[in-house]
C-alpha cells in the first residue's frame, strides 16, 4: 500500500491544486513586488503590478527570471525579507567565479524538509531506516538538503558527506544504512569500490537511493540496482529554487512528480520564450510560491524536459517532469558539479605562466565522469627534467580543484596543438554524448 | 668545461620523433648524444649536437618547445668499475645527478657520460681533481 508524507496536497484534485496555486502566486508576487526593487522595477518596465496577477493564468504576464540577474543582483539583491529573518544562504558556482547566493528562512528550511521527507516517503523510507547522506555538505545543497528530509521522516541520518569511499562502504555495511543518497556516477563508483573490497550487495542493507544533481540514464539506473541491490530513484532539484526535492519520482520510475503545491513548474520554447502545451518538450520554467526568502518568479532552469499531467499508479496526482534531456548553455555538470570552462581560463591566466590555452575532455569511464584538461604548455613552465614539469602539472592541477571543486587530470600538451576554429579554441569535447 | 644540451618537450603522439629529427637533419645538425626521459603522458627529448645555437633556434621557428641547460661531459675508460670512479666522486663531495647518459665515441676506448648534476661548478672541480677527464665543448662539437 503506497504511502505519502502529506496525502492532501500530493493527492490533490486538479482543481484544489490550481486554487492553492493561484493564491500563493498573487500573494508571492505581491510581495516580492513591495520588498524587491529588482523585480518591482521589472515588472513596472512590463507594464503589470500586482493586481494583474490573480491566478496560475496569469503567470505568463510575469517577466522570465534568468542566472543573470542572479549574479547582477549578487549577493543579496533579490532576497525578499529582511537579514535578520534568513537563517540560512546556500551558493552555486557560476562561470566567472561569482557565486550565486540563496537564502532561506526557518519557513522555507520546513518546505525543503517537507519537499524531501515527500521524496523519502515516495521510496518507502520511514523513521525505522538509516539514512546514508553522501551529497556533499556545505554551501552545496545536496548534503544538508536531504538531511533536512531524513530527520523530518525520523530516519537515523549519517551525514558521511563526501569522499573516502572505502570508508563510505565500511559505514554503509557497519552502521546499516537501508537509504542512500548521492549522485548516480558516485553509485556506481561505490559499487565498483565494494566489489574491490570483496563486499557483495548481500552484505549490505541498502534498499532505495535517491540520486540525483547529474543526468543519467535508464542503463546506468539498471547498472547501479544490480550492484548495490537497491531501487534507484530519480530525485531534481536545483540551487535557485531550493535545492533537491523540487521534484522526485515514486515507485513506478516514469518521471519525477513536482512539489506543485510550492513550485509551479511550466515548459517555454527557449527560443521565444513562448508557453508550451504539457507534453511538449522545452526549456523548464520554475516559479516558487510558498517561500519567503528567495521566491523567485518564472526562473528559467535552461534544463530541457517534459511536463505530464497522468494518472499515475501510486495514486499522487503531482504533475510529472521526465528526464532533462540536456542544458541549453555551455555549462557542463561533471560529477554533480557544475562546471565552467571560464573558470578553467581564469585560473590559468591567475597562475601567470601558462598560456591561456586548454580544453576539457569530458567522458565517462566505468560510469563515472571523467575530466581530463588538456594545457599547452609554454616556454616559461617548461625546464628540462620530469620533475619540475610534473610539478608544474601539481600546481595546476590544485588550483583548478580548488575553483572547480572536483578531481581533474592535468596534460601538458604541445603549443599550437589544441584545435582553434577561426582563431578561438574549443573549449570542451564532451564524449559523453 | 660545460656542454650546451638542448631539451625538446614532446608530447606523447605518433610521428613527434620522426617530425623533431627531420628538423635537425633539413639543417644539417648533428646529434652527437641523446636520451629521452618518458612520463605517461609526455617526454623531454635531450640532444647534444654540433650546433647548439643553431639547433635551438630552427627548432623554435617550428614551435617546438625548447630549452638550453649547462651540462657536464665526462670521459671514462670503457672498462668494469669506468663510471663508479665517477660516482663515488661525486657521492663523496655529496653532489646529486638529477640525470645521466651514456654514448661512446667510434676510435677510442672511451666512454663518454653526460651528468645533469646540482652543482655544475663543485662537480667540476672535484672531477678534475679525482683525475677525471671533462670534455670542452669543443671537443664534444668537434668529435
Amino acid at each position: 500500500m503506497e504511502r505519502y508524507w502529506n496525502e492532501n496536497m500530493e493527492c490533490a484534485t486538479k482543481d484544489e491544486m490550481k486554487a492553492l496555486q493561484s493564491f500563493r502566486l498573487s500573494q508571492t508576487v505581491r510581495r516580492v513586488y513591495n520588498n524587491v526593487p529588482y523585480y518591482r522595477e521589472r515588472m513596472e518596465k512590463a507594464g503589470i503590478t500586482p493586481d494583474d496577477i490573480h491566478g496560475v493564468e496569469d503567470l505568463k504576464k510575469l517577466p522570465f527570471t534568468m542566472k543573470q540577474d542572479l549574479r547582477d543582483t549578487y549577493p543579496y539583491g533579490l532576497f525578499a525579507v529582511p537579514m535578520e529573518d534568513v537563517v540560512r544562504v546556500h551558493a552555486s558556482s557560476g562561470t566567472t567565479g561569482k557565486q550565486i547566493v540563496v537564502g532561506y528562512t526557518q519557513h522555507d528550511l520546513d518546505v525543503w524538509s517537507e519537499c524531501c521527507a515527500r521524496a523519502l516517503t515516495a521510496a518507502g523510507a520511514t523513521n525505522k531506516d538509516f539514512m546514508h547522506v553522501s551529497y556533499g555538505y556545505g554551501l552545496f545543497t545536496g548534503g544538508l538538503g536531504l538531511h533536512g528530509g531524513a530527520e523530518k521522516v525520523g530516519m537515523t541520518v549519517i551525514p558521511v558527506s563526501t569522499g573516502n569511499t572505502n570508508r563510505q562502504i565500511n559505514v554503509i555495511k557497519d552502521f546499516g544504512s537501508t537509504y542512500i543518497c548521492c549522485t548516480p556516477s558516485y553509485a556506481l563508483y561505490l559499487a565498483e569500490t565494494m566489489k574491490e573490497m570483496g563486499i557483495t550487495k548481500d552484505d549490505i542493507k541498502l534498499k532505495a537511493g535517491l540520486f540525483g544533481a547529474e543526468p543519467w540514464t535508464e542503463e546506468m539506473r539498471r547498472e547501479i540496482e544490480e550492484n548495490l541491490g537497491l531501487k534507484a530513484l530519480d530525485i531534481y532539484g536545483l540551487t535557485e529554487i531550493i535545492g533537491p526535492g523540487v521534484a522526485f519520482e515514486c515507485s513506478e520510475q516514469s518521471g519525477m512528480h513536482i512539489n506543485e503545491d510550492h513550485f509551479i513548474a511550466e515548459t517555454i520554447d527557449p527560443d521565444t520564450g513562448e508557453v508550451l502545451p504539457e507534453g511538449s518538450q522545452g526549456e523548464i520554467v520554475f516559479t516558487c510560491i510558498s517561500k519567503e526568502a528567495f521566491p523567485l518568479l518564472r526562473y528559467r532552469t535552461r534544463d530541457i524536459g517534459i511536463l505530464k499531467r497522468e494518472k499515475c499508479s501510486c495514486g499522487r496526482t503531482l504533475i510529472k517532469m521526465m528526464k532533462p534531456a540536456g542544458r541549453s548553455d555551455d555549462m557542463l555538470i561533471i560529477r554533480g558539479v557544475n562546471v565552467f570552462p571560464s573558470q578553467v581560463e581564469s585560473v590559468l591566466l591567475q597562475l601567470g605562466n601558462t598560456a591561456p590555452y586548454y580544453q576539457l575532455i569530458v567522458d565517462r569511464v566505468n560510469n563515472t565522469d571523467t575530466l581530463e584538461i588538456q594545457v599547452e604548455i609554454s616556454p616559461e613552465m617548461f625546464s628540462d627534467t620530469v620533475k619540475s614539469l610534473e610539478d608544474q602539472e601539481k600546481i595546476i592541477k590544485s588550483a583548478v580543484e580548488s575553483t572547480l571543486g572536483i578531481a581533474a587530470k592535468i596534460r601538458l600538451v604541445e603549443p599550437k596543438t589544441i584545435q582553434r576554429t577561426e582563431g578561438k579554441a574549443i573549449r570542451v569535447i564532451d564524449k559523453r554524448k | 668545461m660545460l656542454i650546451k644540451q638542448i631539451s625538446i618537450f614532446v608530447e606523447n603522439k605518433p610521428g613527434r620523433l620522426s617530425n623533431i629529427t627531420n628538423i635537425l637533419k633539413n639543417n644539417n645538425i648533428d646529434i652527437r648524444a641523446l636520451s629521452i626521459a618518458d612520463t605517461k603522458d609526455f617526454g623531454i627529448l635531450r640532444i647534444i649536437v654540433n650546433d647548439p645555437e643553431k639547433a635551438c633556434n630552427v627548432l623554435k621557428d617550428e614551435e617546438c618547445t625548447v630549452t638550453i641547460t649547462d651540462v657536464l661531459a665526462v670521459g671514462v675508460s670503457d672498462e668494469p668499475g669506468g663510471l663508479s670512479v665517477v660516482m663515488d666522486t661525486l657521492y663523496n663531495n655529496s653532489i646529486s645527478v638529477e640525470y645521466m647518459y651514456a654514448f661512446v665515441n667510434k676510435s677510442e676506448d672511451i666512454a663518454y657520460v653526460i651528468l645533469r648534476v646540482a652543482d655544475n661548478q663543485k662537480a667540476a672541480a672535484v672531477l678534475t681533481s679525482a683525475g677525471i677527464k671533462l670534455l670542452t665543448s669543443k671537443e664534444i662539437y668537434d668529435m
